[in-house]
C-alpha cells in the first residue's frame, strides 16, 4: 500500500495530539511531515506557568522530544515557518524554501497573542506570553530587573504575574475589566481571588486602559517624578541616551497614572492564527472555519485543529476541547469517519499554587436561572451554583474547589438535580450520603466517582480507563499512569484525583496515607491489591508459595497477613489452593465464636430463620446436656448457645447434627444468615414468598468464605420487615418481582443498601445476588465489607459487571457455584477423630510438693 | 519443678497449640516453625484471653502468639508482650525427646 502524504503545519499540542491518535488508529496510513516554527519538539504549553514559577523545568514539560519524531518515522522541520500553501499543486512551502507535497494537510497553526496597538509596543522588554522563548525572556528579566507590568488579568496573565512574583519581581496587573478573569469568574469570586493574590504581593489596576509604553528617554522627559523607584533608577540612568536599545521603563495609563515597568507582559487575549489559511483562500471567520469532522469548509483535503479553528462560531483556547478536536480529526483521517466534534463545555482551573479557583459552564446566571451561593468572605470561600430547569448550568468556586469535577460532570451530563438540590452546595460526599451512597471510611473523592466520570479533562480520560489501565497493566505510580493513560499529563490540575484513583484501585507506595496503598502488614511491602493480583496471575496455591513469590520479609508471616493470604488463595483458586487452618482466626478454626472467658458460642444454621420442633428439642437437650449457661435468639434469626467449653464442641455438634442441623458459620468471614420475613406465605401484605426465597439463597451460599462477613435478607414487600435495606445483599419483594439492594450495613455506621437491579424470578435473584457476591469475593480486600468495597470501586463498576453484562454475570455466578460445590459442613467434618482431638485439653497430673522428687527421678530414669 | 510428658509432637498442629490442664491451671503448649515448642500460662497479660487459641507465627526467639481476644502479641520464648504493649505470661520450659513433648511444671 502506498502511504498517503500527511503534512502538518504547526507543532503544538493539538496538532501533535492528532498525529499521536493517527499513529494509534492507523500507524501505516500516512507518511507524516511536520513543520514547526519553534526549534523544539512538542511541549506542554499549559505548563509554561509552573516553569515560570520555578516549579517545573523545561525538560519536565517536553511531551514529544525530537527522538519521538524520528522513532515514529515523522519528518520534522523544526524552526521552519510555512509561508505558503499551494492548494492546486498540493504543496506547502516554508520560509527557507523547504517544500513538502501533501495528500492531506493539517493546519494547527494555533493562535497569536493580541498585542495592544499602543505606542511603545515594540520596545525591548515588551513581550507576549505564549512560548518557551517568552518564558525565557521573563525568567531572564526577573533575574536582573525589578518592576513588571502584566497587561490583562485573565487566566494566563495572572499565572504570568504569579510566576514573576515568585521570581522576585514587583508585579502590577493592569486590567481593562472591572474585575479579573471576567470570562471565568463573577465579581464576588474575582474579588476573593484578587484578595488572595494581593496577599501574595500582586498589585492590581482594574478598569485601567493602557495608553502607551514608555522607554527610558521618555521617562526622562516626564521627569520620572514620583514614578521610578530608587532601585530602578540607577539602571535606567545608565541607559539614557541610547535610542536603539532603550528598554521599556514604564506603562502610562489613559487616566494618567504611570507604572514603572522593566518588563511588560501582554496577556490581553489571543487571536486565531489564520494568516496562512487566509492566504490560501480558506474561509476564515475569527478562526479557520471547520465542519464537525474538522475539515475546512473550503477544501476537504485540508483539516484544521486547535486554537486556529472556528467551530460553529466558537474558537477554543483551552486544551480539553482541542484534544477532543484532535481525536475527531485523527478518527476521520484514519478513515473511520465516525467521530463528530459537537463543541465543548469548558471548565477552568487557575494554576496558581495555593489559590484554588474553578469555574465551568454558565456561571453568570441571569434570567430563568436560580443561584445557590455560599460566600464566606473571612474564610476565603465562595461557591456559586447556577441552576436552570432543574439542571446545573454552571459553577464557580474560589477557595474550595474539591467538588469541581463533580459539578463539571453534572453540568456536562445535564442531569436533573432537583433531588439533590438541598444538598448540592455541600459537595458530592454530603449530597450522596443523603442518598445512601457513601461510606464512613474517610472517603476519597475518587472512590465516589463513577467510572464514567471524566478525571482528566485535558485528555478526556475517564476514571474507568484509568482504573482498568492500573489493573491490567499493573501500574503503581503516577508517572506510569500518566504514561499509559495520559491522565494528568497536560495541565496537571487533576493530579490529586488521579493519585486518589491510583491509591484506591490497587495502591501505590508513594501515598502511604491511603489505607489501600499501605502494605498488607510489616511482613511485606506489597499491598492487598498487589497480593491479590499475584495470587491470580502467578497461580499461587499456598501461603509459602505466595511468600516466596513476593519476597515476604518474615519466614512465616504474621497474624495479619496469613489470614488475608489464606482467603486470597481459597477464593481465587477454589478446590485447588491449600486451605491452612492455622492461618485462620480461631473462630474459623474452632467453628465457633470465642467469648471473653475463652468459652465458645454455638449457632446451628436455621435456613432462612426457620426451625421446627425437632430442631428446637435437640437444641434444648444440648443446652441441658452441656450445661449451656446462656441461650439467646440472635439478630440473624437463629439460636445461640453461649458458654460451651471447647472440649465439648465436637460432641454438641454431633448431637445437633443428629437432628439435621449444620454449622451456622456465625463465626466466619463468610455467609452468616439470610434473614426473612414471613412473606406471602402468611402475611396479608406479602407480595413474594420471602421465606422460600431466603432458604433458597441460604442453601445456595452455604459454606461461602468471603473477605468479611456477609449478611442477606429477603423481605416479602417494601415494608422490609427483614431489614433488607441494611444488608450486604437485601432482597425486597414487590408485586412484579424483586428489587435487589447491595452494600448495606447495620454496623458501626449504618449504611443504606444501594439499589442494584430489579428482577422478576427467583432464579434471577439467585444469579444476580450470586454474581455480586462473587465479584465482591474476587475483588475486595480481606476484611473489607461490601459497603467499603463498593465505596472503593464504585457502584457503577459493580453494575457494569453484574447488571449490564449478562455474560459477565453468568460467568461470575458460575464461578461462585463452582467454588461452593460440595461445600462441607465443618461440624460434621470435625467428627473425625484426627480433627476432634485438637479440641481436647490434655490433662497432666498436678504434682504435689512431696511427690516431686520421686517423679523427677522416674522421668530421668 | 518437674518434667512431665505431654503428648507426641505431632498432636500439636504446626503453628498451633494444645491446652494442658495442670490441676485446674491451663497451660498453652505451642508449636512454632522448625518444630520448636513453647509453653505459657494460657492467659494473656491483657485480659486473660486464652493464648492457646491465637495465631502462632515466627520461629525461635521471634516466635509469637497473637491473643484471639484483642490482638496482643506475646513472645513465646519470653512470655513478654511485644511493644508497645506491656505485660508477661508465665513461661514453662519444654523439650522434645523421641518425638514426645515434655513440660516442666
Amino acid at each position: 500500500m502506498i502511504k498517503q502524504k500527511l503534512v502538518m503545519v504547526g507543532n503544538g499540542m493539538a496538532g501533535v495530539k492528532t498525529v499521536e491518535e493517527i499513529l494509534k488508529y492507523a500507524p501505516d496510513a500516512f507518511e507524516i511531515t511536520v513543520f514547526g516554527a519553534e526549534p523544539h519538539g512538542n511541549y506542554n504549553r499549559i505548563l509554561l506557568s509552573p516553569v515560570l514559577a520555578g516549579e517545573m523545568t523545561l525538560s519536565d514539560i517536553m511531551l514529544n522530544d525530537l527522538a519521538w519524531y524520528a522513532d515514529n518515522g515523522i519528518t520534522l522541520h523544526a524552526g521552519r515557518k510555512v509561508v505558503q500553501v499551494d492548494r492546486v499543486r498540493r504543496i506547502v512551502r516554508a520560509d527557507d524554501g523547504t517544500e513538502a507535497a501533501y495528500d492531506r494537510l493539517l493546519l494547527a497553526t494555533g493562535s497569536n497573542p493580541f498585542i495592544l496597538p499602543v505606542p511603545g509596543k515594540d520596545l525591548p522588554g515588551v513581550i507576549a506570553y505564549r512560548d518557551i522563548a517568552d518564558t525565557e525572556v521573563m525568567i531572564a528579566a526577573a533575574a536582573s530587573h525589578r518592576h513588571a507590568v502584566v497587561i490583562g488579568g485573565g487566566l494566563l496573565g495572572l499565572e504570568a504575574a504569579n510566576g514573576l512574583i515568585l521570581r522576585g519581581m514587583d508585579v502590577t496587573v493592569v486590567h481593562l475589566g472591572d474585575w479579573i478573569m471576567e470570562r471565568q469568574l463573577d465579581r464576588p469570586a474575582a474579588e476573593l481571588l484578587q484578595a488572595s493574590l494581593e496577599a501574595k504581593g500582586m498589585k492590581f489596576c482594574l478598569g485601567a486602559q493602557t495608553a502607551e509604553l514608555l522607554a527610558v528617554e521618555a521617562m526622562a522627559e516626564l521627569g520620572a517624578i514620583g514614578v521610578a523607584t530608587s532601585a530602578g533608577q540607577s539602571q535606567r540612568s545608565v541607559r539614557v541616551g541610547s535610542d536603539t536599545d532603550a528598554r521599556v521603563a514604564a506603562v502610562r495609563l489613559v487616566d494618567g497614572r504611570v507604572l514603572p515597568a522593566d518588563l511588560v507582559v501582554m496577556s490581553a487575549g489571543i487571536r486565531p492564527n489564520t494568516a496562512l489559511a487566509e492566504a490560501a483562500r480558506l474561509h476564515c471567520d475569527r478562526g479557520i472555519v471547520v465542519t464537525d469532522t474538522m475539515q475546512t469548509v473550503t477544501d476537504p483535503r485540508i483539516y484544521a485543529v486547535g486554537e486556529c479553528v472556528s467551530h460553529r462560531g466558537v474558537a477554543y483556547g483551552l486544551v480539553a476541547p482541542l484534544f477532543e478536536q484532535a481525536k475527531v480529526c485523527a478518527n476521520h483521517l484514519a478513515g473511520f469517519g465516525i467521530g463528530r466534534y459537537q463543541g465543548s463545555v469548558t471548565s477552568t482551573k487557575l494554576k496558581v499554587t495555593g489559590v484554588d479557583v474553578f469555574s465551568a459552564g454558565d456561571f453568570m446566571g441571569g434570567d430563568g436561572c436560580d443561584e445557590i451561593v455560599l460566600h464566606d468572605r473571612a474564610g476565603g470561600i465562595y461557591k456559586k451554583l447556577v441552576l436552570r430547569d432543574d439542571k446545573l448550568a454552571g459553577a464557580v468556586m474560589v477557595g474550595d474547589t474539591a467538588d469541581g469535577a463533580w459539578y463539571f460532570q453534572l453540568v456536562r451530563e445535564g442531569k436533573d438535580v432537583s433531588q439533590l438540590r438541598d444538598h448540592l452546595m455541600f459537595g458530592q460526599s454530603f449530597a450522596q450520603s443523603h442518598l445512601g451512597d457513601a461510606g464512613h471510611q474517610g472517603q476519597s473523592q475518587a472512590a465516589l466517582l463513577p467510572d464514567t466520570a471524566e478525571v482528566c479533562g485535558c485528555n478526556g480520560v475517564c476514571k474507568g480507563t484509568i482504573v482498568s489501565a492500573i489493573k491490567e497493566k499493573g501500574l503503581f505510580s503516577l508517572d506510569e499512569v500518566r504514561k499509559h493513560t495520559k491522565a494528568s499529563s497536560s495541565c496537571g490540575s487533576c493530579t490529586g484525583l488521579v493519585e486518589q484513583i491510583l491509591a484506591s484501585t490497587v495502591g501505590g507506595a508513594y501515598q502511604a496515607t491511603d489505607k489501600h496503598a499501605k502494605p498488607v502488614c510489616g511482613c511485606t511491602d506489597h499491598t492487598h491489591g498487589e497480593v491479590r493480583a499475584a495470587v491470580r496471575e502467578l497461580k499461587l496455591l499456598s501461603i509459602p508459595a505466595v511468600m516466596r513469590a513476593l519476597d515476604w520479609k518474615t519466614p512465616t508471616g504474621c497474624a495479619t497477613c496469613r489470614p488475608a493470604l489464606n482467603y486470597y488463595l481459597i477464593s481465587t483458586w477454589p478446590h485447588e489452593a491449600e486451605d491452612d487452618p492455622q492461618s485462620r482466626f480461631i473462630n474459623e478454626r474452632a467453628h465457633a465464636n470465642i467469648q471473653k472467658d475463652g468459652t465458645y458460642s454455638v449457632v446451628p444454621r436455621m435456613w432462612g430463620g426457620l426451625t421446627n420442633p425437632t430442631e428446637l428439642r435437640a437444641i434444648a437437650d444440648a443446652a441441658e446436656k452441656y450445661k449451656v449457661p446462656t441461650v439467646k435468639v440472635t439478630g440473624g434469626q437463629r439460636i445461640d448457645l453461649l458458654g460451651v467449653k471447647k472440649d465439648d464442641l465436637p460432641a454438641i455438634w454431633a448431637d445437633l447434627g443428629r437432628a439435621g442441623m449444620v454449622s451456622g458459620h456465625a463465626y466466619g468471614k463468610s455467609l452468616r444468615t439470610v434473614k426473612t420475613c414471613v412473606g406471602a406465605e402468611h402475611c396479608r401484605f406479602g407480595t413474594q414468598l420471602a421465606m422460600d426465597m431466603g432458604v433458597k439463597l441460604e442453601k445456595m451460599l452455604f459454606g461461602m468464605w468471603s473477605p468479611h462477613k456477609v449478611k442477606l435478607a429477603v423481605s416479602g414487600c417494601p415494608r422490609n420487615c427483614a431489614e433488607s435495606g441494611i444488608k450486604d445483599v437485601g432482597i425486597s419483594g414487590v408485586d412484579s418481582g424483586y428489587e435487589i439492594y447491595v452494600a448495606g450495613n447495620g454496623g458501626i455506621k449504618t449504611e443504606v443498601a444501594q439499589f442494584l437491579a430489579k428482577v422478576s424470578t427467583d432464579d434471577e435473584v439467585k444469579e444476580m445476588s450470586g454474581a455480586f457476591l462473587q465479584l465482591y469475593r474476587e475483588e475486595a480486600f480481606y476484611l473489607e465489607r461490601t459497603c467499603h468495597y463498593v465505596e472503593r470501586v464504585g457502584l457503577e463498576h459493580v453494575k457494569r459487571q453484574v447488571v449490564a453484562d449478562p455474560a459477565r454475570r453468568r460467568d461470575l455466578y458460575e464461578r461462585l457455584l463452582f467454588a461452593l460445590k460440595d461445600a462441607p459442613d465443618p461440624w460434621a467434618e470435625h467428627q473425625a477423630e484426627s480433627l476432634a482431638k485438637q479440641f481436647k485439653t490434655i490433662p497432666i497430673k498436678a504434682v504435689l510438693e512431696e511427690n516431686r522428687h520421686d517423679l523427677a527421678e522416674s522421668v530421668s530414669a | 519443678m518437674t518434667w512431665q510428658k505431654v503428648c507426641p509432637l505431632d498432636d500439636i498442629p504446626m503453628f498451633g497449640a494444645r491446652v494442658v490442664d495442670h490441676g485446674g491451671d491451663a497451660i498453652a503448649v505451642f508449636r512454632a516453625d522448625g518444630d520448636t515448642v513453647f509453653a505459657l500460662r494460657d492467659a494473656c497479660p491483657h485480659k486473660g484471653g486464652p493464648l492457646s487459641q491465637g495465631i502462632v507465627s515466627g520461629s525461635g526467639e521471634n516466635a509469637r502468639v497473637t491473643c484471639p481476644l484483642h490482638g496482643w502479641n506475646i513472645g513465646l520464648a519470653s512470655g513478654e508482650a511485644c511493644a508497645p504493649d506491656e505485660g508477661c505470661s508465665h513461661k514453662f520450659a519444654t523439650r522434645i525427646e523421641s518425638g514426645e513433648v515434655w513440660l516442666d511444671v
